[in-house]
């Protein structure tokens, strides 16, 4: 051992001169890997046209948006997770519940901004709620869930809309209370099918809640839109 | 422009105030531990009468100091009289409370700490929800179902679910008041929700902070059997507040005396188990400051009630039901050529 230390200190007292002595048999294989580079996609996105770029966002949040209207248990949704999609319908949905009666001094509807603290900051609370149960899921994860899952509601809103063009009587407002039911249970339902997995068995009950409580208020302010009466000036 | 301003301050305003809490919590439940040290020795006789009098229930409460098994309290509460079962209570409490200083040793800014709250199944929430709809006189809410596990799960969700409950009442009961009649628009009123959030939040959240704030003080003047901790009083508040969620939807009938006895049922089941909880905390010390700590209790409850019914359900708009139930049959059309 001695020895063994003594022929090493030359090798380590001189670190500048740093060269294997021919004692040492060094064994191995290097082989570097000839033909294209097979991580290319990090610098090669600044080379390609903008619209590549864009048309894959948005490629990619089209397919979650096929998976929340087909909600199979898919785990596209929680390995690919991005803001993108519930950014747009968030503000989908704020701009549809401005009823055009911002000059109205009356106007009782949520403004811009409600729409937007209640849809981010109630996601919020829903996943650190879940989290605090025990949940497995990551926080940005479960945000994407969420927000993606009130595309069913937006959808609502949209045809809701459409249906008050027509007038606002009693049908009008049963048909809208229909889809509003309907597109609500929607969002539930495919919100729990995502999230449910992640949460210890004795405890599904108390993380679906809230997110029941969340999308029914949603609903509510789908349902209880209602534009100004006098279409111009 | 300033009416954004104004909700958005609104919200800021109700989080600076939990956030605050927070804070005193901590600062408060750090201090707390010497207090307790003291409420402990002047217990070790309580303890040693105890352990005189009736072996095996000291046993068990030795034995399951950290368990949450309901059976065995209802069965320990019901053998015994009332004096023994607020004794060996106070045994359980002082040793739980020690205990769960240990339990929950994790130090603040981790997340496990937060979590500890949170360690609740869902019969267990079923089961606190039932019993604080349910005034059972020999009971004791805290003693049977929270049980050293107070959680936040329950008063938070329970509070978030009553302000939705309120708003969206009070704008459909005003919506059905309003139905039959052309001349006003209706408009889902949404800055109701900003008020009933902070009217309610503050009521759970700062009522327990004041009520615990005195009660310790009284513990330091008389020395009380029974003592709870802060966040058991949250939790008490929090589930006896579960009973006005069924009385917000009864509220939408726009029957005014439908309302007052919903209202007046709620508050009695409620305002019971609340009286039922701190009876035994104040009762040991001079009559009056019971009584009026008593009354202030149920005085809050009241004007909260009130309140709530007052500010979102007018009374007015009952005087008209039997015309817009005419209307209602009558002049469906009407609504139809208001929008043309």
């Amino acid at each position: 051992m001695a020895e063994a230390d003594e022929s090493n200190k030359p090798l380590f007292a001189g670190l500048a001169d740093v060269s294997i002595s021919e004692d040492i048999p060094v064994e191995g294989q290097i082989t570097v890997p000839v033909g294209p580079p097979a991580q290319d996609d990090e610098y090669s996105t600044l080379d390609e046209p903008v619209k590549d770029t864009i048309l894959r966002d948005l490629k990619a949040v089209g397919k979650k948006f096929v998976h929340v209207m087909y909600p199979k248990k898919s785990s596209a949704l929680l390995r690919d997770w991005d803001l993108w999609g519930p950014l747009l319908l968030c503000v989908t949905l704020a701009l549809m519940l401005q009823g055009g009666a911002a000059d109205k001094k009356d106007d009782g509807g949520p403004q811009f901004a409600e729409v937007f603290v209640i849809i981010w900051f109630g996601s919020v609370v829903i996943t650190l709620n879940s989290k605090l149960l025990g949940g497995t899921i990551s926080f940005f994860q479960s945000l994407c869930v969420l927000g993606y899952c009130i595309l069913p509601l937006t959808v609502a809103m949209i045809i809701c809309r459409l249906v008050l063009l027509g007038g606002t009587g009693t049908v009008s407002f049963i048909v809208r209370l229909i889809m509003v039911v309907a597109s609500f249970s929607w969002s539930t339902f495919a919100s729990t099918a995502f999230l449910a997995d992640s949460q210890p068995p004795n405890r599904k009950a108390l993380v679906v809640y809230p997110i029941f409580l969340f999308y029914f208020v949603i609903g509510w302010m789908v349902l209880t839109f209602s534009p100004s009466p006098t279409a111009g000036p | 422009m300033p009416k954004n301003v104004n909700k958005i301050q609104h919200f800021l305003f109700l989080y600076v105030i939990l956030y605050l809490y927070l804070i005193i919590h901590i600062l408060i439940r750090n201090s707390c531990s010497l207090i307790n040290s003291f409420i402990l020795e002047f217990d070790a006789e309580n303890l040693n009468l105890l352990a005189a009098s009736s072996r095996e229930a000291t046993a068990i409460s030795i034995e399951n100091p950290n368990n949450k098994p309901k059976k065995q309290r209802r069965v320990t509460g019901a053998t015994q009289k009332e004096d023994d079962d607020d004794l060996l209570g106070n045994g359980d409490s002082d040793k739980t409370e020690l205990l769960v200083g240990q339990k929950k040793s994790a130090p603040f800014w981790t997340f496990e700490y937060y979590q500890t709250f949170f360690d609740v199944d869902t019969n267990q929430v079923l089961d606190r929800i039932k019993g604080s709809i349910v005034p059972w006189p020999g009971k004791n809410f805290v003693r049977l179902y929270i049980r050293s596990n107070p959680d936040l799960y329950g008063p938070f969700w329970i509070c978030a679910t009553l302000v939705f409950a309120i708003a969206i009442s009070g704008n459909i009961s005003k919506f059905l008041a309003h139905f039959g009649k052309p001349s006003k628009h209706y408009v889902p009123e949404f800055h109701k929700v900003t008020i009933a959030a902070t009217a309610i939040y503050s009521y759970a959240w700062l009522v327990p902070l004041a009520l615990w704030g005195f009660l310790l003080w009284r513990n330091t003047k008389v020395m009380n059997i029974v003592s709870y901790s802060f966040l058991e009083i949250v939790c008490v508040y929090g589930y006896s507040l579960f009973v006005y969620i069924p009385a917000a939807v009864l509220w939408i009938i726009p029957n005014e005396p439908v309302r007052w006895i919903s209202i007046v049922v709620a508050m009695c089941l409620s305002g019971s188990v609340l009286v039922l909880t701190f009876w035994p905390a104040v009762r040991d010390d001079h009559h009056r400051i019971a009584i009026a700590t008593m009354s202030t209790i149920v005085a809050f409850h009241v004007l909260l009630a009130v309140g709530c019914k007052e500010y979102f359900f007018d009374a007015q708009d009952t005087t008209q039901t039997p015309e817009t139930v005419a209307s209602l049959t009558g002049n469906k059309t009407l609504p139809t050529a208001k929008a043309s």
